[in-house]
């Protein structure tokens, strides 16, 4: 994500900083070492990574922001942008994947007209591809929300997501 | 209560050893794993437990993973007077039926949803109890599990508790010997003692590397400084979720293993890396941690001596790469997951720069059941220099999927035929996945080959963490081969141009094939870059990364060629390499396919031989998958 984007994303939501203390300073201490957890803790409240919780976030445990950037960047459940209200996660681990998982996105992809690590205009869904969730003798497998939804056949995906709002 | 002695440990377990072997009343054991739930374990336990909340003659009770992942949710259910019985795709609707049948005595009525009943349920480490069955009359028509042949062979070491006890409850843990090996070599005060045991017993690393544990921890316990004890769970192997289903199903085999590796190595602090994607092992170690730290067993002074040591739970955030040790610590000191050179071990320098010793889940899980029953009886199983059991997850296209636990040595084609019940709808096998994306495609030739580590890399596999990925004739070498390369080209850490680079090349190449634009010379230049991606990359990932690839030429040229120079998939895959036809006098004209084609291209006439319009058809394969009566062909 370029910088530019980074940057209008930044007052897509308000940042509770007082609750972000007790993620950084409650919760873990304050500590370098928690990092990922720390990012995982802000993702699970905003369900992305703010910006200005981030640059926050830096000078709290003295951190450089690029450092932050590159963990983010790294690790493949951290979004810059904010998600949808229902994320998709389509397992195209091995098993799934020779047992047609690949139809499966195809047709995700096809219906909701929008590619791995998008969101919908309107928001409703967020699509992520993940490599193995361990359902391996349920697959394909797609988890929706908390919903694991296996053996899943590419005719049967439209019917699936009307399920969610 | 702190537990200070074995005696303490020992008065615990006499009551809960009741509960899981004699209960009073009727038990029922629900298969509660993630894969369990969501198959849909969890509906099934709350209708249970509601039904029968006014009922104290039955007890209603989760487990972990009962291993026959392809019939969830499994329910067993028990009882003194009757033998146990394990039941199948027991969901919402079905489990009062299955309870109340069982009560009645009645088992002829359910017959179908039942998959065994049990001779005897004791655990290896059991043997001076007396089995509870003894004297109970088996049910006839049924069964012994026993005797089912994806359970005959297998032998239960690692996974010894898993769907017998009740994860969330450190007393049944205890029930089943749990702790025992952990207070008596803390009484004994010999760490030496612990890591010759450990070191005779042969046990290798379990995450793939096979690296003798013993021998690390006999080198990391002489190297000074604060010695950490890391257990890797970052899981990422697709197709492998043994260390998942331990965590969920016997959380303490694990900690108990960590605590006997801190004592034998002298280590204050251990750290368990878990999986982000696995939130239900997450859940299930923070409360096995709160157990064992309330009993004592986890903080300072354990059981009164002066031995402390501390769990710290840390969740990795999705980089396959992080299952390697030096990216795993770096990802645990807060950091980008990248891994170094290892010309100084993570034994000597790791986890902040201090002697670390890490192995997996498995392993650890391993090392009470050695201590208990001792060096020797670990080394009667396995092969001259794979000793013990390994766990496989059995999955792809074959029809008893699930976790298997077998002694090393057993061949290929007993695993995937005799245990996994052979490949369904009769077609014919091609290849097994071994090792995860870094493994190799092990063609039919070679399924008489013992399994341990070192057969395995003799045909240019490795055992990995243990996933196994069955193909048959649907699948396309080449495009799996790709599918592994577009894995691990997104999982590379970049920091090394062999493997940054070198990926993607082989990346692009086997897509052009796969596209239909293959050129002569294409085989033998994936060859050549594989073989520098190999030799020159910086870690595990780097260097194992073409092992599909060159295998899958190695064994499967003939298809590279088919799709190079004929321009044709046979496995029906890559779509512009093969179209859907109709075959006029295999077709019935049932009008199924024709219903479910999403492009309304398949027109006939009933009970007459359909049409595919080639030009519109977009290939998705719907109508293959749903002909009852193999009428579409692969041209």
């Amino acid at each position: 994500m370029s910088e530019a984007a980074m940057m209008e994303t930044v007052d897509a939501v308000e940042i509770d900083y007082m609750e972000l203390d007790n993620i950084i300073e409650k919760d873990f201490g304050q500590n370098k070492e928690n990092l990922i957890m720390i990012l995982q803790a802000i993702q699970r409240q905003y369900n992305y990574l703010p910006r200005p919780a981030l640059s926050y976030l830096a000078t709290k445990i003295g951190i450089p922001m690029s450092q932050i950037y590159g963990v983010a960047t790294f690790y493949s459940t951290f979004s810059l942008e904010p998600r949808g209200r229902n994320i998709i996660s389509i397992c195209l681990g091995t098993a799934c994947h020779v047992r047609g998982g690949n139809r499966v996105n195809d047709k995700l992809e096809e219906l909701l007209k929008i590619g791995d690590g998008q969101t919908t205009e309107d928001k409703r869904f967020t699509l992520e591809s993940v490599r193995c969730i361990g359902c391996c003798s349920l697959g394909p497998v797609v988890k929706i929300n908390e919903d694991m939804h296996g053996r899943i056949g590419s005719d049967e995906v439209e019917k699936v997501l009307e399920q969610y709002e | 209560m702190k537990i200070q002695s074995l005696e303490d440990l020992k008065k615990i377990s006499q009551t809960y050893e009741k509960q899981i072997y004699a209960p009073e009343g009727i038990k029922v054991n629900i298969g509660m794993a993630s894969c369990g739930i969501a198959a849909g374990a969890q509906a099934a336990l709350n209708k249970a437990l509601e039904n029968y909340k006014d009922n104290p003659g039955v007890e209603i009770c989760q487990t972990g993973c009962i291993g026959f992942c392809e019939q969830e949710p499994l329910v067993e259910i028990m009882a003194t007077d009757k033998p146990r019985v394990l039941y199948q795709n027991i969901t919402e609707d079905k489990i009062i039926d299955a309870i109340e049948g069982y009560m009645a005595g009645d088992f002829s009525k359910n017959k179908k949803w039942i998959l065994g009943q049990l001779k005897d349920p004791r655990s290896l480490l059991d043997d001076d109890l007396e089995n509870p069955l003894n004297g109970v009359e088996p049910i006839e028509d049924i069964p012994f599990m026993e005797d089912i042949p994806f359970y005959s062979t297998q032998v239960k070491i690692a996974m010894r508790n898993c769907g017998y006890i009740d994860p969330d409850c450190i007393e049944e843990y205890f029930a089943k010997k749990g702790y025992i090996a952990f207070l008596q070599a803390l009484k004994n005060n010999k760490a030496a003692e612990i890591i010759d045991t450990v070191k005779a017993s042969g046990l290798r690393g379990r995450g793939g590397g096979g690296f003798p544990a013993g021998i690390k921890w006999a080198t990391c316990a002489k190297h000074h400084g604060d010695r950490y004890i890391i257990c890797n769970a970052d899981e990422g192997d697709p197709g492998a979720y043994m260390d998942r289903s331990i965590l969920e199903g016997d959380p303490h085999s694990v900690i108990e293993g960590m605590l006997i590796a801190a004592l034998g190595i002298g280590s204050k602090q251990g750290y368990i890396y878990v999986r982000n994607e696995y939130p239900l092992a997450v859940k299930r170690l923070v409360t096995a941690i709160k157990q064992a730290e309330a009993y004592g067993l986890l903080g300072e002074n354990i059981a009164g001596s002066d031995f402390s040591f501390k769990i710290t739970i840390s969740t990795g955030a999705g980089a396959f790469v992080c299952g390697e040790s030096t990216a795993l610590m770096s990802s645990l000191e807060g950091k980008v997951g990248r891994p170094r050179a290892k010309y100084v071990h993570t034994v000597e320098k790791g986890f902040r720069d201090s002697p670390t010793n890490l192995n997996n889940v498995e392993t650890y899980a391993n090392v009470p059941a050695i201590l208990l029953k001792g060096a020797d009886w670990y080394t009667g199983m396995g092969t001259e220099h794979s000793k013990g059991t390994k766990v496989f997850s059995l999955v792809g296209k074959i029809n008893n999927t699930g976790l298997v636990e077998v002694p090393m040595g057993i061949s290929l084609r007993d695993i995937i035929f005799d245990i996994g019940g052979g490949i369904p709808k009769k077609k014919d096998f091609k290849a097994i996945q071994t090792g995860g994306p870094s493994g190799g495609c092990i063609p039919e030739q070679f399924l008489d080959l013992p399994v341990d580590f070192d057969e395995l890399a003799k045909v240019g596999s490795i055992m990995g963490s243990g996933g196994m990925i069955v193909m048959d004739q649907d699948t396309c070498m080449v495009d799996l081969a790709r599918y592994f390369v577009d894995f691990l080209k997104d999982e590379s850490c970049g920091q090394c141009n062999p493997c940054r680079e070198g990926l993607k090349q082989m990346l692009d190449i086997l897509t052009d094939i796969c596209d239909g634009k293959g050129k002569e010379g294409d085989i033998e230049l994936l060859e050549e870059i594989g073989a520098m991606v190999q030799k020159f990359s910086l870690c595990g990932l780097g260097t194992s990364a073409p092992n599909p690839v060159l295998t899958s030429i190695l064994y499967f040229r003939n298809e590279y060629e088919a799709h190079i120079r004929d321009k044709k998939c046979a496995a029906g895959v890559c779509k512009p390499l093969f179209h859907y036809e109709i075959d006029a006098d295999t077709c019935t004209g049932c009008t199924l396919c024709a219903k479910k084609c999403p492009q309304n291209v398949i027109t006939g006439e009933k009970k007459k031989p359909h049409v595919i319009d080639q030009g519109n058809c977009i290939k998705c394969g719907i109508c293959y998958e749903s002909c009852k009566f193999d009428a579409i062909k692969i041209c």
